[in-house]
C-alpha cells in the first residue's frame, strides 16, 4: 500500500516535470510546417542578436566568477583562520540577497548610482557593466559563499597556514598554492552554480537597460512563435550542463584522508 | 629625551602589535557589501519615508492604499502561499516516496540531480516551456482538443491568470523543497519509530505524534522561504503575462522603467513592502531552521 502510494506520487511527478520538457522541445521542432525540422534553432542561432547578447552573457558571467572567487575566498579563509566570532554574522550577510528580491537592489543601484549620484556609474556604458557584474556577484553570493565554506571545513585552514608560514610563504602564495588548490571543487561548483544564474538572469539586466540574453530571451518571447521554445530548450540545456559538472567535478574531488572536524 | 621616546615605544610596540587588525582581512568583502547591498537596501527604506524634497513623511506609504497596488499585493501574496503550499505538499510526497516509501534506491541520485536543474531552471526559458506546453497552441492543449475533445479555454483555464501562475511556479518550487526536506527526511532516526511501536503507536501516531514534529520547524520554515521565492519572482511572469498583469514585481517593473504610478516616491514604498513581506517571511525561516537543526544532527 505505502509503495502504491510512492510510485503514484514518483509518477505524478514525472509527468509534471517532464511534459512541460517535452512541450517545449516538441514545439521547438515545429516551425516548419507538417514535419520536424532545426528551422527555429537556426534562426536562433544565425541571429546576430543572439549571439552578441549570448557572448556578453557569457563574459559577464566569467568577470562574475573571477570577481566572486576573489572577494569570497580569502574572506571565507581569513575569517575561518581568525575572525570565527564574525561567521554568523557573514552567514547572515550572505543569505540576505534571498531575503531581498533582485528587482529591489537593482531599484536600488539605479538610485544610487546614477548620473546624478557621488559614483555615477549608471553614466556610461562600462560602468553599468561593472555596476551589473556587481549585482550578479551579489545574487550569487549566497550560493559561492556557502560552497566555499564547506570547501574549507574539509580541510585544516589553520595547520596548513602554519606549515605554509614556517616554510617562508607569504599570504598571497599561500592563497594561491595552498588554500585555493584545496577548495577548487568546492570553487568550481560555485562556479558553475553562478554561471547558471547570471546566463539567464533577466531583471537586473533589463532594468540597467544591458544587452543581455535574459532580456533577449524575452523580446524574442513577445515577438515570435517558435524560436522562444528553441531558446528554452537551449536554457535548459546550459543549466543542466552546469548541474552536471557540479556533480562530476564533486564526483572526482579526492576525499580528504581524515575528516576534520568543525 | 629623545632615547626615552624611542625606548617607550619599544616597550609599547608589541602591546600595541596586539590591536586587533585581523578584521582588516574582512574588509573588501564588507566594503562591496555595504555598497552593493546594504546601502541600496536602506536608499529604498529611506525613499519610502521621504519627500522628493528629502523631508519625512508617511504619505508614500499612505499612498499604497489603492485598488491597484492592493489587488497587485494581494494577487502575490496568494500566489505565493498556494504555490508554497502546494509545493510543500508536493514536494514533501516525493521527498518521502523516495525516502521512505521503499522505492529502489537508484531513483533517489537522478531524483536529487533533477531537483537541482530545474530549482534553477526559472524565470524566462520557463515561461517559454509552459506556453509550448499549455498554451493555446501546447502541446498538451492541442491534444486534449484534437484527441479527446476536451477544450481547456472553453472549461475556463487560461495559462495567463492566476492559477496558470501557480502552475508554473510548481515547476521551481516543489524541486526546492525536494531539495531541502530531503536531507531533514534522512535524519528522520530509525530507532525513533521502532521505540514508538514498541510502545503501541501506529504508523499514523508515530508521524502525527513523532515525526511530523520533528520535522515542523522545517517544513514550516521552507514553506517560508518557497513563499519569498514565489513573491520576489519577476521573470517568469513577465515572460508568461507581460508588463499588464498585476503583481507586485511586475508593477515595480513597469513603475521603474517608466513612471506608471504618477509618482515616483511610490516606486519606493512599494518596494519597501516588498522587502517587509518577504523578510517577515524569511525571519521565519531562519528562526524556525535554528530550532529544527537541533534534532537533525
Amino acid at each position: 500500500m505505502r509503495r502504491f502510494w510512492a510510485w503514484g506520487a514518483v509518477i505524478f511527478g514525472v509527468l509534471y516535470f517532464l511534459l512541460p520538457l517535452a512541450g517545449m522541445l516538441n514545439f521547438s521542432l515545429k516551425a516548419r510546417r507538417g514535419e520536424y525540422s532545426f528551422d527555429a534553432y537556426m534562426r536562433v542561432f544565425g541571429d546576430t542578436r543572439f549571439q552578441e547578447t549570448f557572448t556578453y552573457s557569457i563574459v559577464m558571467a566569467l568577470f562574475t566568477i573571477a570577481f566572486g572567487v576573489l572577494l569570497v575566498v580569502p574572506t571565507a579563509y581569513w575569517v575561518r583562520l581568525k575572525l570565527p566570532g564574525l561567521r554568523p554574522w557573514i552567514e547572515f550577510i550572505t543569505l540576505m540577497p534571498l531575503v531581498i528580491p533582485a528587482i529591489v537592489i537593482v531599484f536600488g543601484y539605479i538610485r544610487l548610482y546614477n548620473t546624478s549620484s557621488w559614483l555615477p556609474l549608471t553614466g556610461s556604458a562600462t560602468g553599468t557593466n561593472v555596476l551589473l557584474m556587481f549585482g550578479y556577484a551579489t545574487l550569487a553570493l549566497p550560493y559561492m559563499y556557502r560552497a566555499v565554506d564547506t570547501g574549507l571545513r574539509t580541510i585544516d585552514v589553520a595547520t596548513l597556514t602554519e606549515a605554509a608560514q614556517s616554510l617562508g610563504a607569504g599570504w598571497v602564495t599561500i592563497m594561491t598554492r595552498i588554500i585555493l588548490p584545496n577548495v577548487t571543487v568546492a570553487v568550481l561548483s560555485g562556479a558553475f552554480l553562478t554561471f547558471a544564474i547570471v546566463i539567464g538572469e533577466f531583471t537586473m539586466a533589463a532594468l540597467l537597460n544591458r544587452p543581455a540574453f535574459g532580456p533577449y530571451m524575452q523580446l524574442l518571447g513577445a515577438n515570435r512563435a517558435y524560436e522562444p521554445a528553441a531558446l528554452a530548450v537551449i536554457a535548459f540545456g546550459i543549466t543542466w550542463a552546469c548541474m552536471g559538472l557540479i556533480q562530476l567535478v564533486a564526483r572526482a574531488a579526492p576525499k580528504p584522508a581524515t575528516p576534520v572536524k568543525d | 629625551m629623545q632615547a626615552g621616546t624611542a625606548g617607550s615605544r619599544i616597550a609599547t610596540l608589541p602591546a600595541r602589535r596586539k590591536l586587533p587588525l585581523h578584521w582588516l582581512g574582512v574588509l573588501p568583502f564588507f566594503v562591496f557589501v555595504a555598497m552593493f547591498l546594504i546601502m541600496p537596501t536602506l536608499q529604498i527604506v529611506v525613499g519610502a519615508f521621504q519627500t522628493p524634497q528629502g523631508g519625512f513623511t508617511l504619505d508614500n506609504i499612505r499612498g499604497l492604499n489603492t485598488e491597484i497596488i492592493r489587488t497587485a499585493y494581494w494577487t502575490s501574496i496568494k500566489i505565493s502561499v498556494i504555490s508554497a503550499l502546494l509545493g510543500c505538499a508536493v514536494g514533501f510526497a516525493m521527498a518521502a516516496a523516495v525516502v521512505l516509501g521503499g522505492l529502489p534506491n537508484v531513483l533517489r541520485s537522478p531524483l536529487l540531480t533533477f531537483s537541482g536543474v530545474a530549482s534553477n531552471f526559472a524565470g524566462v526559458p520557463l515561461a517559454f516551456a509552459f506556453l509550448a506546453t499549455l498554451g493555446p497552441l501546447g502541446m498538451v492543449t492541442v491534444f486534449l482538443r484534437t484527441q479527446l475533445g476536451l477544450d481547456l479555454r472553453a472549461m475556463g483555464f487560461n495559462l495567463l491568470s492566476y492559477y496558470g501562475l501557480v502552475i508554473v511556479y510548481l515547476f521551481f518550487q516543489i524541486p526546492l523543497m525536494i531539495l531541502i526536506i530531503t536531507p531533514a527526511l534522512d535524519g528522520l532516526k530509525r530507532e525513533w519509530k521502532e521505540a514508538a511501536s514498541i510502545l503501541g503507536a501506529s504508523g499514523f501516531q508515530y508521524w502525527r505524534m513523532v515525526a511530523l514534529p520533528i520535522l515542523l520547524p522545517s517544513l514550516l520554515g521552507t514553506f517560508a522561504l518557497l513563499f519569498a521565492n514565489a513573491f520576489g519572482a519577476v521573470a517568469t511572469a513577465f515572460a508568461l503575462a507581460g508588463p499588464a498583469f498585476s503583481l507586485v514585481p511586475i508593477t515595480l517593473f513597469s513603475q521603474i522603467r517608466g513612471d506608471v504610478l504618477g509618482d515616483p516616491q511610490l516606486g519606493f514604498a512599494l518596494a519597501f513592502g516588498m522587502i517587509v513581506v518577504t523578510g517577515i517571511a524569511n525571519t521565519i525561516y531562519i528562526v524556525l531552521r535554528t530550532r529544527s537543526e537541533r534534532w537533525l544532527k
